[in-house]
């Protein structure tokens, strides 16, 4: 109809209904996602730092699980494009009573949602929810699956340092084996091209990494001396039950694993990066948190911006 | 048009831009995506030799705020925004290449309200061809076709389109105007 309002005809056709995970998406579809987030980031920015794109869309927050950044992360961006929000916690709701997933979001979906973000203990369950729905689903969180915006923000802050990832060395130090956060980021750093390599005690270490196309190495300084950029995971210490630790104490696993204020004399080229919430004095000497090498206050402002993009690119044209 | 036709007219922008002020109270201009960006830097150019006075400039993609792309099959690409002056006070000049349904001015009114509350804002098209859909108006304009509405009109930067030119387009067979 009114021609005068397109916008050149170079658009990216952007295929995607669901943010399951990255694993669906391909190395330009990522980085399509990166590169519409640096034009979301500018809105921030802003005196007034809102605009009116999702007005007419209402987005459901569907946490079972507990979580604070991603949550507030979520809200914020669908605040700052306008949508109408309602927020689910499992905590708080008739799942008490024993309502089944289905059941919920059934009940929900017929109030008229046209997005869910979704963050839940069992792996495949954003998966589920397709089936269940016509809305578009994000994953937010999966079990040990995937947590693929943690991933996008990820990768759009090391692009804010190297805006080209292929080739470079990046290290993922902690406990692999509970963190959704790895895997989604091991395939969209795979997929960006970098080299990926994690580093953790044995114990910690799940059998399919090297499957992923990642590195292994049990020995911090090696893995430090390698990398350009360094993620240190949190050590989830609600995930290890009595008699089944994984590591002897706290004190041992900082010395073993932890980044210090000597590894950063010692290495003077990598960027710090976590995901959050930080353990000081576990994952990262609390010094090394705060230092002018570490990113991770940035990682969250990004983390809007990149929730924004995905949530505009989702929100469709056609689906009425 | 041909691109000497279109350099006179950015020339005659130029001019018309400053008319009304003294030299400290300059306009600011801002360009919109896409072409308008280009058409801007063309003015701002003959403004500087003409003048020796750099203008402020700005771009400004209107995408968040237009109220027609859902109708679309695909979301359109958010291109950059990038405003790096006050706007408060200022008297602003938008630029765009063709002035059509005035759709997109107005979200370019809304958007650039969100940014401060400058003292005015003009606007500046190098086509206006008619059928409004909004009671729009531009302030400066390079040329008025009246079109078919089946027609389309094309302004061309040599940065995007390997020349610089105007054409009319009728369902996709070229002729030049």
């Amino acid at each position: 109809m009114s021609k005068e309002l397109e916008l050149g005809n170079d658009d990216y056709d952007f295929p995607h209904k669901h943010l399951l995970g990255l694993t669906d998406y391909s190395g330009s579809d990522i980085q399509f996602i990166l590169d519409q987030a640096q034009n979301f980031r500018e809105i921030l920015d802003r005196p007034v730092p809102k605009v009116p794109t999702l007005r007419d869309k209402t987005i459901v927050n569907l946490f079972y699980e507990n979580s604070t950044r991603t949550r507030l992360s979520f809200e914020l961006a669908q605040k700052r494009m306008g949508a109408d929000v309602v927020n689910f916690s499992a905590s708080s709701s008739s799942v008490k009573k024993g309502e089944s997933l289905k059941d919920t979001i059934r009940n929900i979906s017929s109030m008229k949602i046209d997005m869910v973000v979704v963050r839940h203990e069992s792996p495949g369950v954003p998966h589920f929810l397709t089936r269940c729905v016509d809305a578009a689903i994000i994953n937010a969180g999966d079990g040990a699956h995937e947590h693929p915006t943690q991933a996008l923000l990820d990768l759009f802050s090391m692009q804010q340092i190297y805006p080209d990832l292929s080739g470079k060395h990046v290290a993922i130090i902690g406990d692999i084996a509970h963190s959704r956060v790895v895997r989604s980021n091991i395939i969209g750093l795979l997929k960006l091209g970098a080299d990926v390599t994690v580093c953790g005690p044995k114990t910690m270490m799940p059998a399919y990494v090297e499957e992923l196309g990642a590195n292994v190495s049990y020995n911090i300084d090696e893995t430090l001396a390698w990398c350009d950029i360094a993620m240190a995971l949190r050590i989830q210490l609600e995930r290890q039950d009595e008699g089944t630790e994984l590591f002897p104490s706290i004190r041992e696993y900082h010395q073993l694993f932890g980044i210090t204020m000597k590894h950063l004399e010692k290495y003077p080229d990598f960027t710090i990066m976590h995901p959050g919430p930080v353990n000081r004095g576990v994952e990262l000497e609390s010094r090394v948190a705060d230092s002018d090498r570490s990113i991770i206050l940035s990682q969250v402002t990004n983390g809007v911006a990149v929730r924004m993009a995905v949530l505009y690119l989702l929100s469709g044209g056609t689906r009425v | 048009m041909s691109a000497e036709d279109l350099n006179r007219t950015y020339l005659r922008f130029a001019h018309q831009f400053l008319e009304p002020y003294d030299d400290s109270t300059l306009p600011a201009l801002i360009g919109m995506q896409t072409r308008g960006v280009y058409m801007g830097k063309r003015i701002l150019k003959h403004v500087e030799e003409e003048f020796g006075h750099k203008l402020d400039f700005g771009v400004l993609d209107v995408t968040f705020y237009r109220d027609d792309f859902r109708s679309k099959l695909k979301m359109p690409e958010v291109k950059v925004t990038e405003i790096p002056f006050d706007l408060y006070e200022r008297d602003i000049i938008l630029i765009d290449d063709v002035l059509y349904t005035g759709r997109t001015l107005r979200s370019a009114m809304d958007a650039i309200m969100d940014y401060g509350r400058p003292r005015s804002i003009k606007f500046c098209c190098m086509v206006d061809r008619g059928h409004r859909e909004l009671p729009m108006a531009a302030d400066y304009v390079g040329t008025t076709l009246p079109t078919h509405v089946q027609e389309e009109v094309r302004v061309k930067v040599k940065e995007l389109d390997e020349e610089d030119a105007v054409y009319v387009v009728q369902n996709s067979d070229e002729e030049e105007e």
